[in-house]
């Protein structure tokens, strides 16, 4: 679930910072930076794991704050292809199953990939498992907050930096379109399509 | 910033635990003195991420017993992955298995996949409770069929 990622970069620390110890400040301003982000093509970034190396501290005319080249290892939330997560269920819709991790919310279960066959009850606007024994069908209902196993599948990294400004379209209709171009910089796709994935309560034997 | 590694190594949640457990333990001793501005990303992730990972079996983990499984699993031949997942997840009956090791029927035959669950359950530490309530179960079905 978690990977460790070494980056380097150019930390400022204010002059008025200068009586702290420099590993400190350091530590303290990536975390700043980092924590709680996500990095383009890498992941949702957590905490600093540790400081690897650092250079000389320079100060630039103009400027009193001190600049250092920092090289440090970040622990990042990524995970791998095939990876078997659990999570809770957050809500249903239409385009699928809406699971959170808690410090991770962008994960959706396409209706393609709930067990089959699965089909979407209106009135309670759930997910169903028309689950088929000799018996006859039992409908298993997908409810929200339950504990659910799924397999990542796939993931999208959108670059959500700001694109400057735009060439003169109206901007009324700029001003709509960013209310809706939300986009998550990083979702994951899951899959409970095999035998032992979906709810926990589905599989346990007691 | 520039990104050397994105993929410099892997960590298991019980590292990740022991990590945020630390720097919880430095900030608090630290003092409040810290501006709350900047922290409150960093505050947030701390507290999503540990209660996350509070729920999962690596609660129950110390680095010895980490030691220990990984020893043990040298035997049984599975990828760095494979054993990432079982680590993280101490997986108990078979199907959990078959998830998570690839192919694992033409890999493992039933007894393999038998003797894993049995490592896998004895080295990592369960739920305490539930250990004692499945001992207890057990208890009871020996005194019914004896």
């Amino acid at each position: 679930m978690f990977v460790l990622v070494e980056m380097t970069d150019t930390v400022r620390i204010a002059p008025w910072q200068f009586e702290r110890k420099l590993n400190d400040s350091i530590a303290e301003e990536l975390n700043k930076k980092l924590a709680n982000k996500v990095v383009y093509n890498v992941g949702l970034c957590i905490c600093l794991y540790d400081i690897t190396k650092l250079e000389d501290s320079y100060i630039f005319p103009g400027d009193g704050a001190s600049h250092t080249k920092v090289h440090f290892r970040y622990v990042v939330f990524h995970p791998f292809l095939d990876e078997i997560l659990i999570g809770q269920i957050k809500s249903c819709s239409q385009d699928g199953v809406h699971v959170s991790i808690g410090f991770f919310d962008d994960i959706v279960i396409p209706p393609e990939s709930l067990q089959q066959p699965a089909k979407f009850d209106e009135a309670e606007q759930v997910w169903v498992w028309e689950y088929e024994t000799e018996e006859g069908a039992h409908d298993l209902y997908m409810d929200i907050g339950e504990e659910i196993r799924f397999r990542v599948v796939d993931e999208t990294f959108v670059d959500t930096s700001p694109t400057g400004p735009s060439s003169a379209e109206a901007s009324a209709s700029s001003a709509t379109e960013e209310v809706q171009k939300k986009e998550a910089p990083y979702t994951l796709v899951g899959s409970i399509s095999e035998p032992g994935l979906g709810l926990l309560s589905w599989w346990t034997n007691s | 910033m520039e990104v050397k590694d994105a993929n410099a190594a892997l960590l298991s949640n019980f590292e990740v635990f022991q990590l945020l457990n630390d720097l919880k333990q430095q900030r608090k001793e630290s003092g409040k003195n810290k501006q709350s501005s900047g922290q409150q990303n960093l505050n947030t992730i701390m507290y999503e991420t540990l209660k996350y990972i509070s729920k999962t079996p690596c609660r129950h983990q110390s680095p010895e017993t980490v030691r220990n499984f990984l020893i043990a699993m040298k035997g049984h031949k599975l990828t760095k992955a494979e054993k990432l997942q079982l680590l993280n997840h101490r997986p108990v009956t078979a199907v959990e298995i078959q998830l998570m090791v690839e192919e694992s029927e033409e890999r493992l035959t039933e007894e393999q996949i038998e003797s894993l669950l049995q490592t896998v359950t004895s080295i990592l530490p369960g739920d305490p409770e539930e250990q004692q309530r499945d001992s207890a179960m057990a208890t009871e079905d020996k005194s019914d069929q004896a």
